[in-house]
């Protein structure tokens, strides 16, 4: 689908030295069934997709791989480290992701607290040094907060990852501005990670100028998957001319958009 | 199987106890499991086993190896 933004003066998603046609990426998880996620991806436009590094079950199938469903020749796959809640055992699963993937990428997720899945920024830190330190491409998940955001950029991190509201909550984009004091001060990429419900937060959330955008469950979640990443990927690509576009001001009062003369005595 | 009687090992596989003829490759741990070495990471003993390296490893008693593979996830 050639689209209006993709026409006008947008430069493509660069992150890490590498380029995507999508500013949308997805996750992997959740889905009911692998058909419904492989059709959800590619209704998304996605390029990148989210997967996890867990334990094969030798009891049970093999097809619960992703990779026996998603082509690591047409999608660029980005390991996570999700379900860690230490440094050291998220630097375990980010090496471990390297070497069943395919690219020196890792979406970085130290997790402090169960309840929130809120990031645990001091590990985040010192996971992000280590990893960077050893070649990796660290896209950090964060919290919205500018002074850590800074801090992971100066850790090398290739792109910072504050959260839109807690992970799989759909509570949308509940802080847009720290969102564009990140986006305004960072230099790296700034991806808005979790929290988006519906098109509508995606829209938003690409208004306030960041980079992209992640979800996983606001489309495994959605009555109709499919349709949803449809959906996500016209709010993305509105959201970001909207953004290029730039708003009209806010006024507290109405400006008639028709002529005050020529009215009738 | 040959009919010749193995000597087993117990070893840690993925957090459960398994017996495992006494000298196997990893390569070997793998094809008894019916796992793809191109679809899974191998740790032993908490360090990464490269693919061209897993027929040259042996597993010792008490070893832990860990089986991980890509998933679904966000």
């Amino acid at each position: 689908m050639a689209t209006a933004v993709t026409a006008v003066r947008d430069v493509p998603f660069t992150v890490g030295g590498r380029t995507f046609g999508s500013r949308l990426m997805v996750g992997t998880g959740k889905y009911r069934d692998n058909a419904t996620m492989v059709r959800a991806i590619e209704a998304s436009g996605a390029e990148i997709v989210t997967v996890a590094v867990r334990r094969v079950d030798l009891d049970r199938t093999r097809e619960e791989g992703v990779l026996y469903h998603i082509d690591p020749r047409r999608f660029f796959l980005l390991a996570n480290t999700a379900g860690c809640y230490t440094a050291e055992e998220a630097i375990r699963y980010a090496r471990l992701g390297r070497e069943a993937g395919f690219n020196e990428f890792i979406k970085l997720e130290v997790i402090g607290d169960q309840e929130t899945l809120l990031p645990d920024v001091q590990g985040l830190l010192e996971a992000t040094r280590v990893l960077v330190r050893e070649g990796f491409k660290v896209m950090a998940y964060a919290n919205e907060d500018l002074v850590i955001a800074l801090r992971l950029e100066e850790a090398g991190a290739v792109a910072v990852m504050p959260l839109a509201s807690p992970i799989g909550s759909g509570l949308g984009l509940l802080n847009p501005f720290h969102v564009r004091t990140i986006k305004r001060r960072l230099t790296v990429p700034v991806v808005v990670d979790a929290g988006v419900g519906t098109a509508s937060d995606a829209c938003l959330t690409m208004e306030q100028g960041v980079d992209g955008i992640l979800m996983n469950t606001a489309l495994a979640a959605a009555r109709d998957p499919v349709l949803m990443a449809q959906a996500m990927r016209l709010a993305v690509e509105a959201g970001r001319a909207a953004y290029l576009a730039g708003r009209m001001p806010r006024r507290e009062v109405a400006v008639p958009s028709s002529p005050t003369e020529g009215m009738l005595d | 199987m040959t009919q010749t009687t193995t000597e087993t090992i117990e070893v840690v596989v993925n957090g459960s106890p398994r017996r495992l003829p006494r000298d196997a490759t990893l390569l070997e741990v793998l094809a008894a499991l019916e796992l793809d070495p191109r679809l899974v990471v191998v740790e032993h003993n908490r360090r990464i086993v490269r693919r061209p390296e897993l027929g040259h490893v042996r597993v010792a008693p008490g070893d832990a190896i860990e089986l991980v593979h890509f998933v679904g996830g966000g």
